[in-house]
């Protein structure tokens, strides 16, 4: 184990800034890519069922 | 193989096995984050030059080679559908994009973070950088040539052909370390072996891999999108889309 305690990891010898902006703003963007993913699944089905019902009358 | 590649090379084939596939690629990418991390923070090693803060290499350098090697996978699936026509070629290419430059945007935001640090900047203009943010550039403009272009067909075209002009970019970064002089530090893994520490090197490779995983299955689950959008007319898709 490299950490005394739990604040000595969070510091990360000083670069905690760097460390943790770095691991954060990558957690954020694939979390954000994943909601998109799931989002344009939905939508595409929706549409493309209103269009069906549409193409049908 | 030949009969099992065209057997999946269908739309209506692939979207089923690719259906199958994602929740194995996610999990596996889920899982082999935890077990990379894990070793990244708790196992590895104070670096003796640069502290903690090599701990960004971590996402760092699987972001930057998965960034490329979308873009490369993108250049062989343009090819594949300009020589061949197949319809789903062109739609890989389509679903490859985002990632690719969600990675590259990880790998320039978190070397601008190790590079504040460790050479006093967040940004120099070296050949490095520089050839990594004109792949992130690529990667917008061949999104936007997509989305600008109405008709589907010309789309597809003119996409794959910029992605393959593009690609000349991919070996100019990966080389660029050797053929300029440059803050930034050569390849960790050559060749010839590695300058790593076999912990951190084990970490590194674990979570390539995944990203690598990631990267399938997001890139598969937009592809499944793409195909129902793309055969809406077909009987099999029309079944789907039954309520």
């Amino acid at each position: 184990m490299q950490w005394a305690s739990w604040s000595d990891f969070w510091a990360m010898g000083g670069y905690g800034l760097y460390v943790w902006g770095s691991y954060l703003v990558t957690f954020v963007a694939i979390v954000l890519e994943i909601i998109l993913l799931r989002h344009g699944r939905k939508d595409t089905l929706k549409r493309l069922r209103r269009m069906r019902r549409w193409e049908e009358q | 193989m030949a009969f099992n590649l065209y057997y999946y090379a269908a739309p209506a084939t692939f979207y089923g096995l690719a259906g199958r596939l994602i929740p194995w690629f996610a999990w596996g990418a889920a899982v082999l984050a935890v077990i990379g991390l894990y070793i990244g923070f708790f196992v590895a090693p104070t670096d003796f030059q640069q502290g903690e803060a090599y701990r960004v290499i971590f996402i760092h350098v699987p972001a930057a080679w998965m960034g490329m090697f979308i873009y490369l996978v993108m250049a062989f699936w343009s090819a594949i559908g300009l020589a061949f026509k197949t319809r789903l070629s062109f739609m890989m290419a389509r679903a490859l994009a985002p990632t690719g430059a969600l990675f590259t945007f990880i790998s320039l935001w978190t070397g601008a973070l190790w590079g504040k640090p460790m050479w006093g900047a967040w940004w120099v203009w070296d050949a490095r950088l520089t050839s990594t943010l004109i792949l992130l550039f690529l990667y917008i403009g061949i999104m936007a040539l997509w989305a600008a272009i109405d008709d589907r067909n010309r789309g597809d075209k003119a996409g794959a052909l910029l992605t393959l002009i593009g690609a000349v970019n991919v070996p100019i970064i990966y080389f660029s370390v050797q053929w300029w002089n440059t803050l930034h530090q050569g390849a960790s893994i050559k060749p010839s072996g590695t300058s790593m520490d076999e912990i951190m090197l084990t970490g590194m490779l674990i979570m390539a891999f995944a990203a690598w995983f990631y990267a399938i299955a997001a890139a598969l689950t937009r592809v499944r999108t793409l195909i129902l959008e793309r055969e809406r007319h077909t009987d099999w898709v029309k079944r789907i889309l039954e309520p």
